[in-house]
């Protein structure tokens, strides 16, 4: 049950930027306890890029969430570790977690109709970010970086002294990347970035974070429900499933060659325009009831290749390939290290 | 809309909702009983002085022109400038101005209701916060008590047990009256003993004066706090919840800034609203807080009308109620309006 | 399909079992406390007749003022009436009173809501100024008012709450209405014909019927506080019917001489039938409030 880390990190002898080791995270509901995030584990260096992919539900912003410990109530960290630069964060204070957060790792939320305070003018919004983290900048300064950082997100700096209100879902959107990056930080995670806005205005959003890493330099985790974007965008990808990492591999080798069962039906629901009589197909079924989730493999009752011992044992994450890892027992019973 | 045009079509709106509401106390005092002259006798004077009565209070008139006499006496300039209080009619038991009576009884009531909203907000408002930031926790459970029992006790039960304590046992405080009656009230500037002692410099008034107010604003403020912490409380767990405050605390901000800059600050609108709500129902609880404690106010001029079947004196208190409230709620709206740059811009 | 669902769902929402309160949490549990109050008290006063040692409106049944003891164990009051009998009878009042004018309340505010908030336009925003400006006018005032002209009584006193509180019924049911009509099912429904009545029996009413259980709750509460300040500037019964709300008003008066007796016992037992009811209502405002659940 219990799935060590992975072995694939070779022999890479500096610190990674992030590290993560079978975490965690539940939510204490009175109801009873939901497994949301369940023993995933992975890494990321600087400058790279992570795709965290599944259904709603999946547990990808719980874990998102949890990598800058703000798991909305009832939920908790429950066990695992989460570094950043080697530094566990798992058991920070508060105080200190707050100096991590918008300096070291930065957040974009999904909606950005609703993610900036509605009687602040923007302005205040980046102000108060760098004078929080920067005691030391004046207020005059602090106004100009923000004009600054603005300009460079395609927004006219005299919109400064607007409130949100004044702005469209897109600019929003740019705003909270702006804040996002305003410190420089070295890991951005963005949960669902584009998923509120026009299917025009993603892919500008889109590009824009990426040439904004790229010139930062900062590593990007991009969570979505939505593959076709992960594939093209990530280094990496991770597949969740009902709090799951059921696989894990570079975004070349998880296109061509997918394993998880799951992940092919995920792979064959995205529409493809160079293919005029591609077989659209839908996953039958819903992911499960997360207060009682299936025995066994937790995929097993949407699963098109269900075996006995689907049903009765859970499987163990195991590497296929270079970088490729997978929690299905088609490629073997008990978990055999191919490698 | 420009805040300037919001504040005036707000204030033109309020002239259809006053109105609307005089002709509701209209229809309740004068026309529902059916003759208030003969309520007031019980059916038992002799018809000649009941007509004589009626005369004088002009009820022997047609109901519509009761009517018109009644709204055309409220909007009379001339009488409001020559008596400094509108036309409200002859009370029936004095024969006396009603306006008179109402207008030097309204400054007790105002300053109890200041007062006592003084109170309930940094009693309410606060608790609900931390209530809020503990959410299920033995704190939050433990104001939550407070809040839902102090819904719960009739005022004047509060008000007797404060005298009891504080009054009768320990001797610390009045239980009764705006100013102890060795001394003499500040000359008349607002009304407010408090604000006139200190205009008047005076500190000895304005401690006696103070000293009078703390048990009854007490008692209504503390009955009140319940509800402020409750609104407090759940305002602030659904604005805590918000992605906006999330998005905050992701960027690092420190709590406090998270706390009031983000989420009291939004959650202030829908409070602030429902405040205004509350003087409504604040006022109702100053009948029986003054009435408790002898404060000469507007409740205790009601309670007393209503033991002499002083129909027409019942009606001007109960119009100058209605007219407070709608400034309040005016007052509110507009202070809303420049809070929230949604409407402000 | 959508029916039984419906049925199931409304059932879930009204008769929720006490075990699924019990694991709802605190909300949940402040919900069964306060039932538990309120039956205990409606209990209590539906046997206090048997029960009460004395004829709780006799007056003379032993001296007055006596403090508690063995004869009398909750002490006399100022008439010498038993403190006791009158606490074990003196709800009555207060339940029909409260019981009444929230029958009032809703038979009258409901329909009006749904009638208004159904035909939309010139009738409802009549309605509604009207309901408006008495929702914003200070209730005790205006029950104050109207028990003056009617006089005291039961029923007077039931009237004059019930004029108070229709318009939280109306305002309820009207906001309700007013959203759900949008939703696409209500929609669907009527593109394929539905009629009226089914629409309301079917989609509207079930969703409606939470919010008003809480309404109805708080109105209890509120009624049982209103009849007891109307008692308290005598619009209420005389003393030879036991009420906690006479007894208080009365007996506060010899509190000074030390008498606390006499108004300690009518007055928690008013605190608790109003805790009662506003823990239930508080619980399941929490419960149902749709912003708060996860």
């Amino acid at each position: 049950m219990n799935c060590s880390t992975p072995s694939f990190r070779g022999e890479i002898a500096k610190l990674p930027l992030l590290e993560i080791d079978s975490l965690a995270v539940d939510y204490r509901t009175s109801r009873g306890t939901v497994h949301a995030v369940n023993d995933v584990s992975f890494f990321l260096e600087k400058g790279e890029t992570l795709g965290l992919a599944g259904e709603s539900g999946s547990g990808k912003s719980t874990l998102g969430l949890s990598i800058i410990r703000l798991v909305p109530y009832p939920g908790v960290i429950g066990g695992g570790q989460i570094k950043i630069d080697g530094r566990d964060i798992v058991a920070l204070p508060e105080h200190e977690m707050q100096t991590f957060r918008g300096t070291k790792v930065a957040y974009v939320f999904q909606d950005p109709m609703i993610s900036l305070n509605p009687v602040k003018k923007i302005g205040a919004h980046f102000v108060e970010l760098i004078r929080t983290h920067e005691p030391n900048v004046s207020k005059k300064e602090a106004f100009e970086r923000a004009k600054t950082v603005l300009k460079n997100l395609g927004i006219q700096p005299e919109r400064i002294n607007d409130y949100p209100h004044q702005f469209s879902g897109g600019m929003r959107q740019r705003i909270m990347i702006g804040l996002a990056i305003a410190l420089n930080p070295d890991l951005v995670i963005a949960d669902e970035p584009t998923t509120a806005l026009d299917v025009i205005v993603q892919a500008k959003i889109l590009d824009l974070l990426e040439s904004l890493r790229k010139a930062y330099q900062m590593a990007l985790i991009l969570i979505s429900h939505d593959l076709s974007i992960i594939l093209e965008r990530c280094d990496k990808i991770i597949v969740m499933y009902a709090g799951h990492m059921v696989e894990y591999a570079d975004g070349t080798e998880l296109h061509g060659r997918p394993a998880h069962p799951y992940t092919q039906k995920l792979l064959q629901s995205i529409p493809n325009i160079e293919l005029s009589d591609q077989k659209l197909t839908a996953i039958p079924g819903s992911p499960p009831d997360m207060l009682n989730p299936p025995n066994g493999c937790r995929f097993w009752p949407r699963c098109s290749c269900t075996m006995e011992i689907c049903r009765v044992k859970e499987p163990l994450l195991i590497s296929i390939g270079r970088n490729h890892l997978v929690k299905c027992f088609l490629y073997g019973e008990k978990g055999v290290q191919s490698e | 809309m420009g805040l300037r045009s919001y504040v005036i079509t707000r204030v033109l709106l309020t002239i259809p909702t006053l109105l609307l509401l005089l002709t509701m106390v209209f229809l309740v005092m004068r026309v529902l009983p059916g003759d208030p002259v003969s309520l007031h006798f019980e059916k038992k004077a002799d018809p000649l002085q009941m007509e004589q009565m009626r005369h004088l209070l002009g009820m022997d008139k047609p109901l519509w022109a009761q009517y018109f006499d009644y709204i055309a006496g409220l909007v009379d300039v001339n009488y409001f400038s020559a008596h400094g209080y509108p036309n409200l009619g002859k009370s029936m038991q004095s024969f006396e101005e009603v306006g008179g009576q109402v207008f030097s009884a309204f400054p007790a009531t105002l300053e109890l209701a200041i007062y006592s909203m003084i109170i309930a907000s940094a009693l309410g408002i606060p608790l609900g916060v931390i209530a809020s930031k503990s959410y299920n926790s033995v704190l939050d459970h433990l104001i939550r008590g407070f809040g839902t029992v102090t819904y719960a006790v009739p005022v004047f039960f509060l008000g007797v047990i404060l005298q009891l304590i504080f009054g009768v046992y320990l001797h610390w405080l009045p239980t009764g009256l705006r100013i102890n009656p060795s001394v003499v009230p500040p000359p008349t500037i607002t009304g407010l003993y408090t604000v006139d002692s200190l205009l008047q410099g005076n500190f000895v008034k304005f401690f006696e004066s103070s000293k009078a107010l703390i048990l009854p604003s007490l008692t209504l403020g503390l009955i009140l706090s319940g509800i402020f912490i409750r609104l407090t409380r759940t305002n602030m767990l659904e604005t805590l919840r918000l992605d906006f405050v999330t998005a905050a605390r992701a960027r690092g901000l420190k709590d406090s800034t998270v706390t009031y800059g983000y989420a009291l600050r939004n959650a202030f609108l829908p409070i602030l609203t429902m405040v205004g709500l509350q003087f409504a129902m604040l006022l109702g609880g100053a009948i029986l807080t003054e009435t408790t404690f002898s404060w000469p106010g507007l409740g205790r001029y009601i309670v007393q009308r209503i033991n002499f079947r002083d129909y027409t004196a019942i009606q001007g208190a109960v119009v100058m109620f209605g007219l407070f409230v709608a400034l309040v709620s005016l007052i509110v709206d507009i202070l809303y309006a420049y809070v929230d740059p949604r409407i402000r811009m | 399909m959508v029916r039984i669902e419906m049925k199931r769902s409304m059932l879930a929402r009204i008769v929720p079992g006490f075990t699924s309160l019990v694991k709802k949490g605190p909300s949940g549990q402040m919900v069964i406390i306060g039932m538990i109050i309120v039956l205990a008290l409606v209990i209590m006063t539906a046997m206090g007749p048997w029960i009460a040692p004395h004829d709780p409106s006799r007056s003379g049944v032993g001296r007055i003022r006596i403090p508690p003891n063995w004869q009398f164990p909750l002490g006399t009051n100022h008439l010498g009436q038993d403190v006791l009998s009158r606490t074990l009878c003196g709800g009555s009042i207060m339940l029909q009173v409260s019981a009444l004018s929230v029958l009032l309340c809703f038979a009258i505010g409901v329909p009006l809501g749904l009638f208004s908030s159904y035909v939309g336009g010139f009738v409802d925003s009549a309605f509604s100024l009207v309901i408006d400006a008495v929702y914003a006018f200070p209730g005790l005032v205006i029950a104050i008012a109207i028990a003056a002209m009617l006089g005291p009584g039961v029923v007077n006193m039931a009237l004059s709450i019930a004029v108070v509180y229709i318009p939280s019924y109306f305002r309820i049911v009207r906001s309700q209405v007013l959203s759900i009509k949008e939703l696409t099912y209500v929609e669907a429904a009527r593109s394929v014909g539905a009629k009226w009545y089914t629409i309301l029996s079917r989609y509207i009413l079930p969703n409606v019927v939470p919010s008003i259980v809480v309404v109805i709750t708080i109105n209890f509460a509120d009624a049982i506080l209103t009849a007891a300040g109307l008692t308290f500037i005598g619009l209420g019964v005389t003393y030879d019917i036991p009420d906690w709300g006479w007894d208080l008003t009365n007996g506060r008066t010899y509190i000074s001489s030390g008498a606390w007796w006499i108004i300690a016992f009518p007055g928690l037992m008013i605190i608790l039938l109003a805790l009662g009811f506003t823990l239930i209502g508080e619980g399941l405002s929490e419960l149902l409030n749709p912003k708060l659940q996860r």
